[in-house]
C-alpha cells in the first residue's frame, strides 16, 4: 500500500493513510491532502487511519492543520480507523472539541 | 542490585528521515527484554517525540546547509528498567517548565500541537528535562517493563 491514497467518494475527499505518521511523513501526507482540499463540492475530509501502525503527535498536528484549512469552506474532518495508542493519543489531545472535527 | 546488561550509543544528523530510524533501532535494541507490544509502542512513541523535538526545534537557528546531531544513549538493566537519554547541542529551551505545559509550542501553531512532552510523560514512567540556552537540551526517560511472566498474563 502507498503512504497515502486520495480519492473522491461523492462529496467526501478520502485520504487513506498507509504509513507510520511522524513529522517526516506528515509533511508528505499534508501536501497530498491540501492539493485536493480546495476542490469543488467537498463537504467532508475523511482521514482513514485503519492501516496506520504508528502515529506520534505529528498526526494530531496533521488533523488540527487540516481542520483549520477545511473550516474556511465549511468542510468537516472525519477521522476513522483509530486503534490502540492512536486512540489514546487522540483522546489525550482533546481535538474532538474542535467544532468541525468528528472522531469515529 | 541493579546492573547494566546492555548499552547503546547513537549519533545521527538531525534530519526528519531519522525519526523512523531511531524508532526502529530502539525496537531492535529492546527485543532482548521481550517487551509487550504495548510497552514497545509506548517507548517508540516517546522516542519519536523527543527526536522530533531535536529536529524541529533544537537547530532552527543554525545556518542553512549545516546540520546538528541527535545523541541517543540507551541502557537496559537486569531489573527490566530501560533508560533512554536523548540530547542535542541546539538552542536550548528558555523556560522548561513552560515548554512542558500541554499545548505549548513555539512552532507553527496550526501544524504542531505542542504535545511532545505530555506524550513523553504519559507513555513512560519518568521524564526529566534539562536545558541550557545556547548549549542544548537533554531528555531522560525511564520505562519499567513488566516481568516476562507478568507480560504473559
Amino acid at each position: 500500500m502507498k503512504d497515502c491514497e486520495i480519492k473522491r467518494e461523492g462529496d467526501a475527499l478520502v485520504a487513506m493513510v498507509g504509513c507510520e505518521i511522524d513529522h517526516h511523513t506528515a509533511r508528505v501526507i499534508r501536501e497530498m491532502i491540501d492539493g485536493k482540499l480546495a476542490d469543488q463540492g467537498i463537504a467532508c475530509l475523511r482521514l482513514d487511519f485503519s492501516a496506520v501502525t504508528f502515529m506520534d503527535s505529528s498526526g494530531i498536528g496533521l488533523i488540527i492543520g487540516r481542520a483549520a484549512k477545511a473550516e474556511k469552506n465549511g468542510t468537516v474532518v472525519e477521522v476513522t480507523g483509530l486503534k490502540g495508542s492512536l486512540r489514546r493519543l487522540v483522546r489525550m489531545s482533546g481535538i474532538e472539541k474542535i467544532p468541525n472535527v468528528r472522531i469515529k | 542490585m541493579r546492573t547494566i546488561i546492555n548499552e547503546m550509543k547513537l549519533r545521527l544528523p538531525a534530519i526528519s528521515v531519522n525519526e523512523s530510524v531511531c524508532r526502529s533501532v530502539i525496537s531492535a535494541f529492546l527485543a532482548e527484554l521481550d517487551p509487550t507490544v504495548e510497552e514497545l509502542g509506548d517507548v517508540r512513541l516517546a522516542v519519536s517525540e523527543a527526536v522530533t523535538n531535536c529536529i524541529v526545534h533544537a537547530y532552527r537557528d543554525i545556518p542553512s546547509g549545516e546540520c546538528g546531531n541527535i545523541y541517543i544513549s540507551v541502557r537496559l538493566y537486569n531489573t527490566r528498567e530501560v533508560s533512554i537519554e536523548i540530547s542535542d547541542n541546539g538552542c536550548g529551551i528558555e523556560n522548561v517548565e513552560e515548554a512542558m505545559k500541554p499545548m505549548f509550542t513555539t512552532g507553527d501553531g496550526t501544524e504542531r500541537c505542542g504535545m511532545g512532552f505530555l506524550v513523553m510523560e504519559s507513555f513512560t514512567d519518568a521524564l526529566n528535562v534539562k536545558s541550557k540556552r545556547g548549549k542544548g537540551t537533554t531528555v531522560l526517560m525511564r520505562k519499567f517493563l513488566k516481568s516476562s511472566a507478568e507480560g504473559e498474563k
